[in-house]
């Protein structure tokens, strides 16, 4: 059985009258433990899908099982405890909260799912171990990188060690060294059993991924062959293997 | 998310605005201590009425007054006698209902002198010994007069302590007590020999301060030379309006009065055989309306049917001191409850702010899992925590407020704080704030994650 299934899901908006559908009768499968890349120009809906698949949306039409269970009609509540539980997300612009030191951070989600302050802060540094930033743990965010940022990003998004992490342009606000380190890091972590899915537009970073999923006006349109859509080497999947 | 929590992350964010919160706090800090201070003033008010009312005699005593004649009466107006010892006499004998019957003739400008010392009386007053009782006077030296003296007409008087402290000296001055006792002043040129001194009367708050005083040593500026006057205003000798008007009392007999003043009185040299008073005590005060109206039958006799007094009962000063103190409270209360409110959309106004400030905030925080619930409760505890502390601080500062109000206020009606006062704005401080968090916590709660995230 896939960790994720969507049946037919649409997404419709109403704006002025105008009907614009986001999503049209998508159809998709993730298995867990895959490390996917959801692609598409700006517009084309990927992000309306990764809202939809991580809870912060619920579709007009069709069905969504998310490890099992149905989520497509689940009140706010059970939506916010879901994303608490089983969805991690990283954001282009990092969005940590700048008044809390890295370290609390991290600890945020575990906060919202009730956890006791010692075992929070015992998963915390673990997270942050995961991505080699033990000793960072007392800094605010602002007063760290932002490829450190993104880490620490990474490293909340793990801590409920979550069944899917979301990574929305998770490069974007970055280098390209800082963007390459942030691909491997995912690399690694998919070796190590997360499933992940990067949504981007670039089909460059898509290409570190072994799934590609292509999103045109909603609907999903293939999967790209890297080659194809006349990739450079520069964020192959050997290269990144290969470090 | 669980509430300790939510304080916690409550006190972060007052913290990191240190002074816009406190700016926001002082709304609440103002209102409490308003609403506390407001209490304060009106219980001390309360509590010095209560002890005037019982410095004067209690509810079973009535006054009678002289009264304007009534309008259908006025062509009788020649033929009203006024109060009389006809009068005393009258209800002495017809009046079962009434236990006590005590004239008194009062003179005013009576000067008292003693060797260079002046002192101007207030209440100069020739009576019967049953005065005593009827005006609750206590005699601390000697005696008060009795019949033979006053059938005797002798020139003998009692005085208040604030005439010995005038024209003996006063414990501070002489830093002894002096017993005036056997003495002799003149009044209005009239040698009167000192037979008794009443105790001083004081509201408790004075008394205490007079004792701690005495612990004090000395004042060396104050033990030589003569008292000064100190304006009718001074806080410092007499205590009090009703206590400083029983202080400066000197008694003599009904008949001296009579006799050295009255009965040759003016430049015209007709006799005044009014009396100024006549009190009466109730038998029972049970049978109160009552025994009123049997003095009221017996009085109308004999004043001929002319209605030139009326009564004047404690009862009506006891009901005229609840509505004035029911009035007070609830006015007060309410403009103290308007500065709460104030205080409250202070709160309000700077949470709406804040959060606005915090959309992207509260977006990632729903991202991660944070649910309406959390979020309405994150934005609610951050408002009942400023309303919290303000709520503490006005507790404190109202202190300070009310030992302020203590300074200005009169003596016998010191600002008494009151447990319940406290409490009461306490939890209205904090009613406030969870008002005052509701709108915006709402508001924030519902934000949708996707926009909150993408707000810039």
């Amino acid at each position: 059985m896939s960790l994720i299934e969507l049946r037919n899901v649409s997404k419709v908006y109403h704006l002025g009258g105008e009907e614009i559908r986001a999503l049209d009768d998508v159809s998709l499968d993730i298995n867990a433990g895959e490390f996917i890349s959801i692609i598409g120009p700006s517009g084309s809906g990927k992000s309306t899908l990764m809202h939809i698949v991580g809870c912060l949306d619920s579709p007009t039409s069709g069905s969504i099982k998310l490890d099992g269970t149905e989520i497509q009609n689940a009140s706010a509540r059970e939506l916010a405890r879901i994303r608490n539980q089983k969805i991690g997300f990283v954001f282009q612009f990092f969005n940590l909260l700048p008044k809390l030191s890295v370290l609390q951070n991290v600890e945020l989600p575990m906060v919202y799912s009730g956890l006791p302050a010692a075992k929070r802060r015992e998963q915390a540094m673990e997270a942050l171990k995961m991505v080699g930033l033990e000793n960072r743990s007392k800094h605010r965010p602002m007063q760290i990188s932002g490829g450190q940022q993104q880490r620490v990003a990474i490293a909340r998004a793990l801590v409920n060690n979550p069944k899917i992490v979301f990574a929305d342009e998770p490069t974007g606000n970055l280098d390209s060294h800082m963007g390459e380190l942030i691909l491997q890091l995912f690399h690694k972590l998919s070796t190590q059993g997360h499933t992940i899915a990067l949504v981007t537009h670039d089909p460059e970073i898509a290409a570190v991924t072994p799934r590609k999923i292509e999103i045109r006006d909603g609907k999903i349109a293939q999967q790209v062959d890297p080659k194809l859509a006349g990739v450079t080497e520069k964020f192959s999947l050997e290269k990144v293997q290969a470090r | 998310m669980n509430i300790f929590n939510a304080f916690i992350v409550g006190f972060k964010e007052i913290w990191a605005h240190k002074f816009r919160s406190l700016l926001t706090m002082l709304g609440i800090i103002l209102g409490v201590s308003s609403l506390i201070g407001m209490s304060a003033l009106v219980k001390g008010m309360e509590n010095g009425m209560r002890e005037a009312l019982i410095a004067v005699g209690g509810v079973e005593r009535v006054r009678l007054d002289d009264k304007d004649i009534p309008q259908y009466q006025q062509h009788l107006a020649d033929q009203a006698v006024g109060c009389t010892m006809n009068d005393v006499y009258a209800l002495e004998k017809s009046a079962p209902l009434i236990k006590m019957v005590t004239p008194e003739m009062r003179l005013r400008d009576a000067v008292a002198t003693y060797g260079a010392k002046t002192y101007e009386i207030w209440n100069f007053v020739g009576t019967w010994p049953n005065a005593l009782e009827m005006n609750q006077h206590v005699v601390q030296y000697g005696r008060m007069f009795n019949e033979i003296d006053d059938q005797n007409a002798r020139n003998v008087c009692v005085i208040g302590v604030n005439v010995r402290d005038h024209l003996f000296g006063s414990d501070e001055d002489l830093g002894y007590e002096y017993n005036p006792v056997g003495r002799t002043i003149n009044i209005r040129g009239m040698p009167f020999t000192i037979i008794g001194m009443f105790e001083r009367y004081e509201s408790e708050r004075s008394k205490k301060e007079r004792e701690l005083a005495k612990l004090q040593p000395p004042d060396p500026s104050r033990t030589n030379g003569p008292a000064r006057s100190r304006g009718w205003g001074g806080r410092a000798a007499n205590g009090g309006f009703v206590y400083g008007m029983k202080n400066s009392t000197v008694y003599i007999p009904l008949n001296t009065m009579w006799v050295k003043f009255r009965a040759s009185a003016g430049s015209n040299n007709i006799p005044d055989p009014r009396l100024t008073t006549l009190s009466v005590k109730v038998a029972d005060v049970n049978h109160f309306d009552e025994a009123i109206q049997q003095a009221q039958n017996v009085l109308m006799r004999t004043h001929n049917g002319i209605e030139d007094f009326t009564f004047q009962t404690q009862e009506d000063w006891a009901d005229t001191i609840n509505k004035a103190i029911h009035n007070y409270r609830v006015s007060g209360g309410i403009i103290a409850a308007i500065g709460l409110l104030v205080g409250g959309i202070g709160i309000m106004n700077i949470m709406l702010a804040s959060i606005t400030e915090r959309i992207r905030e509260i977006g990632i925080r729903k991202a991660i899992g944070g649910s309406f619930l959390d979020i309405f409760i994150q934005i609610l505890v951050e408002s009942v925590v400023i309303a919290i502390i303000g709520g503490v601080v006005g507790l404190v500062t109202s202190v300070g407020l009310v030992n302020l109000f203590s300074y200005v206020s009169p003596d016998d009606n010191t600002p008494v704080i009151t447990a319940n006062a406290c409490i009461l704005a306490f939890i209205f401080s904090v009613c406030v704030g969870i008002l005052a968090g509701l709108i915006p916590a709402f508001k924030a709660a519902k934000l949708d994650p996707i926009q909150a995230l993408r707000y810039e």
